[in-house]
């Protein structure tokens, strides 16, 4: 994978496939501590304890097209080159979290990427889904809540075309106040 | 600075103008979200339906996406179905193939034979 953004979006892909009804998206860009940290939680179907430390594993997967399971692997490798690793924690009938720590200014580190797509894609294609994302740097921190937007368009659905344009550009605006413009 | 209460005015002069439809009987496009579906594009592919989509104003169209289509080689993969009509499926797929497909496919109603997995597994 290219970049951070195209990594969260695999890993909500399996809460999408944990039946998750709200999925939390978290990006924290802690300079000074030399972090970045990557959390995704759900409230889906969980793990069985024994499962949830061999969620790393790339010979661990219950999906049934291929006997390996890349997702979580290779963020995990990813993270562990860049000096950092993935921990996830799990209960059963509860929810799932994901979190992702890298080293901010490691070489190996890749970049953000086009988080705004990220999201943009998930809210339109789950549409019965709710999503929170927060970003946070040194500059200041970003929320985009799709409850929010609930409440707004009211009976319009979520997934209509101007709708979903309109929080492309919302969420490109706030991350622009907050990482300055540069790209991460 | 945009502002949540914008979407009050999207809400406002979309229900005036247009008639929602509930029933969402017309196109699926579905993009298949899997690891490898993601790694080789599948991102891109699928904000270009949605762009072309919008620019066309194709009101019976929906994008959704799914886990994993299921041929990692052939991926970013893409189904389409259309009432009455047998599903197509797209493999290999781009942003510029998206364009081809949206127009000869959604809108004209015949299918990109080129860039169908029959074609690739000839
Ligand atoms: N959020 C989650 N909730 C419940 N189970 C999960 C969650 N994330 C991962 N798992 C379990 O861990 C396994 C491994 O996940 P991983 O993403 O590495 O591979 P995969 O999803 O099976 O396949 P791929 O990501 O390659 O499409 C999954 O098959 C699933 O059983
Ligand atoms: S994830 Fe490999 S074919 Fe779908
Ligand atoms: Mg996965």
């Amino acid at each position: 994978m290219e970049d951070l953004s195209l990594y969260i979006l695999d890993i909500v892909q399996n809460s999408i496939n944990a039946s998750a009804s709200l999925i939390e998206i978290h990006v924290q860009e802690d300079i000074e501590n030399n972090k970045l940290i990557l959390s995704i939680i759900d409230n889906g179907k969980g793990m069985a304890p024994q499962t949830v430390g061999k969620a790393t594993d790339p010979f661990y997967t219950t999906r049934t097209t291929r006997k390996v399971g890349l997702g979580l692997s290779l963020l995990d490798a990813a993270a562990k080159a860049s000096g950092g690793g993935v921990t996830v924690s799990s209960e059963l009938g509860a929810g799932t979290g994901v979190r992702a720590e890298f080293e901010y200014n490691n070489i190996d580190r890749p970049p953000l990427g086009k988080i705004d797509d990220t999201i943009t894609v998930l809210v339109a294609c789950n549409p019965s889904i709710d999503f929170i994302y927060t970003h946070t740097t040194p500059k200041g921190s970003f929320t985009f809540d799709t409850r929010e937007v609930r409440q707004k368009i009211g009976d319009l659905p979520i997934d209509y075309p101007d709708v979903i344009n309109w929080i492309g550009g919302y969420i490109r605006e706030g991350l622009n106040v907050i990482c300055g413009g540069g790209s991460v | 600075m945009k502002s949540l209460s914008e979407l009050e005015e999207i809400r406002k002069r979309t229900l005036e103008s247009v008639n929602l439809r509930k029933d969402r009987s017309g196109t699926r496009v579905v993009v298949g979200m899997g690891t490898c579906g993601i790694a080789a594009g599948a991102r891109p592919v699928l904000l270009s339906f949605i762009e072309e989509i919008k620019k066309r104003n194709l009101q019976d169209v929906t994008v959704t996406q799914t886990g994993c289509i299921g041929v990692c080689r052939y991926e970013p993969m893409v189904e389409i179905y259309r009432p009455g009509e047998e599903k197509v499926t797209y493999v290999k797929m781009t942003p510029e193939k998206v364009k081809r497909v949206v127009a000869e496919h959604i809108v004209n109603g015949r299918s990109v034979t080129e860039f169908t997995i029959g074609a690739v597994e000839k």
